[in-house]
């Protein structure tokens, strides 16, 4: 292989993109030298093993990761915009929604909420630090080396192709030549090793670690989601990580899993990939309700209505998210049978969901609500997700499914639910939580106007979707001709895109604006709170959180402490306290998988030619591109 | 009938009903295996059944897995596993039994 293979070229975007990568680094380096920054960098955020800092590293990370994607969602809304447009070619507008979809879910949206359950959790629990903060530090530099990986494929090797969801044999050598769809597999694979770990953390610390007299049915909804969270982690993820070893292998070592001749079974991928896929849904949204709960019982201060119920129905959905699968391919062929029970379990769990939803509704009946920045992005979740909601009710009837499937009816129902539930809780909570982290609010008057772009933006994109897709719109197409009349939905559409680009700018800029402008909060309770986060003695929490464990009598425990006149940072005898090491080893043990997988990406053959005097190859020459 | 005893003197009934147990389990599976007349498939799925009880009863008299203080979630953590693995290897085989199919006929 010769480097202009290794390297994209003849691509104006990806040029620009390259000399944009190599600026920034030398900016980045030069910056961190002039300023004397790299021993601040390694020892206070590289080597840390502090929850809230490395929940910090996850949400910066996933901010980035946020921007990507969205230049991705923009650049494909710009080529749709009006009928046979010359914006993008088909082999680019297919790598870029196959990096949207799997940077936004895998790179975007779980480690939004991971980092804010490690912000938060151990906070709301009366912990002082997760119970393996090492294993933490790994799980986040294991992500994080992941989601470059997968990113480096943009300007070395060319992207991925085949979807996120990377059906076979669409996937396969021969369909998706080069090193492409490798960066996926191992991209995914290696930052699902940091998810698996961060599942089995959350657990043992939610179950060991919390603090006396905080039983389980006194925990905070959000720990609850981040529980129930972690449980479908560690259940769901060990068979994305089954099924993307033996894709790896069909790709790199000529096995027959998913392949269509030697008795390999292509529809067996999408059989597995689902049955990790749609409990990823659920390890997305459930914690996106437990922000929402924490929210609205703060500023509607009331205490969280139907708390059992709650528990009851993310209990349910973590079962029920197992044995769904099949709706995301009602259309392979399977029986009646198989179509109608499948049909009937997906639309169950709109109940344990609608319960939810009933809930926080009764919570605001009422309620004494304080229109604040995170209030209003709860309030306007609601609405929102019930639009996805009760159109995934439609797309579970195996029967209709056969009109939706594929079209942009299907995009606008998981953009209803993924958006409005996931995305609008991690602004929420990242608003919300924010004086936890820098210690100080975002801006009341910026973020106002963040959250109404950004909502409005959001029905304009999707809504028409809903008909585009009615009116046979498929989904992954690169363009279309005047004569099928999907151009004037599509130009409202593609505004709308732009206006959450501007939503999520004015986002970012907030977070400037109030970094120089914003007052800094003098205690640790900014909002009024309820749950334990608050009750630490400065805004941004001592690295041990409390230098007395508070002892909990019921739920909302700081609440109650108020109501009672308790100052829970009055400390009459201080006992030892035992926290971790800064450790550098999971940053280094990161650096190495990385080279491996990076190395695994470029099949063995293609390494003969780079090392000239290696005679003897190890593998005949079978993948050649 | 183990745990009442077990309160009173500290004879380890449990483990030797659990060792009884599972010799008896696996000298049935052996007689079905080696001496029976059945069909092979009766066999599979008679040994498999018995492997699975034997599994049960392993973990709940040697493995003490509802006995620590978090007994419950060990136990519902375990049953929720088995769930699972059950959903994932029948479900993924009672979805695509359509595809085995075509693939033999063709």
């Amino acid at each position: 292989m010769s480097w202009d293979e290794f390297i994209v070229t003849g691509d104006p975007f990806i040029l620009a993109a390259q000399i944009s990568i190599v600026i920034t680094t030398i900016v980045i380096v030069f910056g961190l030298t002039y300023f004397k920054k790299w021993g601040y960098l390694w020892n206070e955020w590289i080597t840390t093993v502090d929850h809230r800092k490395i929940g910090i590293m996850y949400i910066i990370a996933a901010i980035l990761m946020l921007f990507r994607g969205g230049v991705d969602a923009l650049m494909m809304r710009t080529q749709l915009a009006t009928p046979n447009m010359q914006f993008l070619d088909a082999q680019n507008y297919n790598e870029i929604f196959t990096t949207h979809g799997t940077i936004m879910i895998i790179f975007m949206a779980m480690p939004f909420l991971i980092g804010l359950m490690n912000v938060a959790v151990p906070l709301q629990i009366g912990a002082r630090d997760l119970a393996f903060p090492f294993l933490n530090s790994l799980s986040f530099w294991t992500f994080f080396m992941g989601a470059m990986l997968f990113n480096l494929s943009f300007v070395i090797g060319g992207s991925p192709d085949a979807g996120w969801s990377a059906y076979m044999p669409l996937a396969s050598n021969d369909l998706s030549p080069g090193p492409g769809q490798n960066f996926y597999l191992l991209g995914l694979q290696l930052s699902g090793i940091g998810t698996l770990a961060t599942g089995i953390n959350f657990i043992v610390t939610i179950l060991r670690m919390r603090t006396k007299g905080m039983t389980l049915m006194r925990m905070p909804m959000f720990t609850w989601t981040a529980l129930i969270t972690s449980v479908i982690i560690i259940f769901a993820f060990p068979i994305l990580t089954v099924a993307l070893a033996m894709q790896t292998f069909d790709r790199l070592w000529d096995t027959a899993f998913f392949t269509l001749q030697d008795g390999g079974m292509p529809m067996l991928w999408a059989n597995l990939f689902w049955l990790w896929g749609h409990p990823e849904v659920y390890i997305v949204i459930l914690p996106a309700f437990g922000i929402f709960s924490e929210i609205i019982s703060t500023f509607a201060r009331k205490r969280l209505f139907g708390y059992t119920a709650m528990v009851i129905s993310i209990v349910a959905i973590s079962g029920l998210s197992f044995v769904v699968w099949v709706h995301h391919f009602f259309t392979m062929g399977a029986g009646a049978m198989v179509n109608s029970v499948f049909s009937i379990t997906t639309m169950a769990i709109a109940v344990p969901t609608g319960v939810k939803i009933f809930n926080w509704l009764a919570t605001l009946h009422k309620g004494k609500i304080r229109f604040s920045v995170p209030m209003i992005w709860t309030l306007g979740f609601i609405p929102n997700f019930t639009i996805g909601g009760v159109t995934g009710v439609m797309l579970a009837m195996a029967a209709a499914d056969y009109q939706y499937h594929n079209t942009y009816f299907l995009v606008s129902h998981f953009h209803y639910v993924l958006i409005a539930g996931t995305v609008f809780s991690c602004f929420a909570g990242l608003i919300y939580w924010y004086p936890k982290m820098f210690g100080h609010k975002l801006n009341e008057r910026i973020g106002r106007w963040v959250f109404w772009i950004f909502m409005i933006g959001f029905n304009i994109t999707f809504f028409p979707q809903y008909f585009l897709g009615l009116d046979g719109m498929p989904r992954r197409v690169y363009t279309y001709i005047p004569e099928e009349g999907w151009f004037s939905l599509n130009f409202i559409s593609t505004i709308g895109a732009f206006m959450m680009g501007i939503g999520f700018a004015l986002l970012i800029y907030n977070i400037y604006y109030s970094f120089r402008y914003e007052q800094r909060e003098t205690t640790g309770d900014s909002w009024n709170g309820r749950t334990l986060e608050w009750s630490t003695s400065s805004a941004i929490p001592p690295h041990y959180n409390f230098a007395k464990l508070p002892k909990v009598s019921g739920q909302d425990a700081f609440w109650e402490m108020k109501q009672l006149g308790e100052d829970t940072n009055e400390i009459k005898q201080y006992e030892k306290i035992h926290m971790p090491n800064n450790s550098a080893n999971p940053f280094v043990m990161s650096v190495f998988l990385f080279i491996a997988s990076f190395e695994l990406v470029f099949p063995m053959v293609d390494y003969c030619d780079f090392r000239v005097d290696w005679n003897t190859c190890m593998y005949d020459s079978k993948v050649v591109y | 009938m183990a745990e009442k005893s077990m309160s009173k003197s500290h004879f380890p009934w449990k483990h030797i009903f659990g060792y009884i147990m599972s010799i008896v389990l696996t000298a049935v599976a052996l007689l079905i295996a080696l001496y029976s007349n059945f069909a092979v498939r009766t066999i599979v799925i008679l040994i498999f059944s018995l492997a699975f009880v034997q599994a049960a009863l392993q973990l709940l008299m040697f493995m003490h897995m509802t006995e620590s203080s978090n007994g419950k979630i060990q136990a519902g953590s375990m049953l929720f596993a088995a769930f699972i693995a059950i959903v994932v290897a029948l479900g993924s085989y009672w979805v695509l039994e359509f595809g085995i199919h075509l693939n033999h006929h063709e």
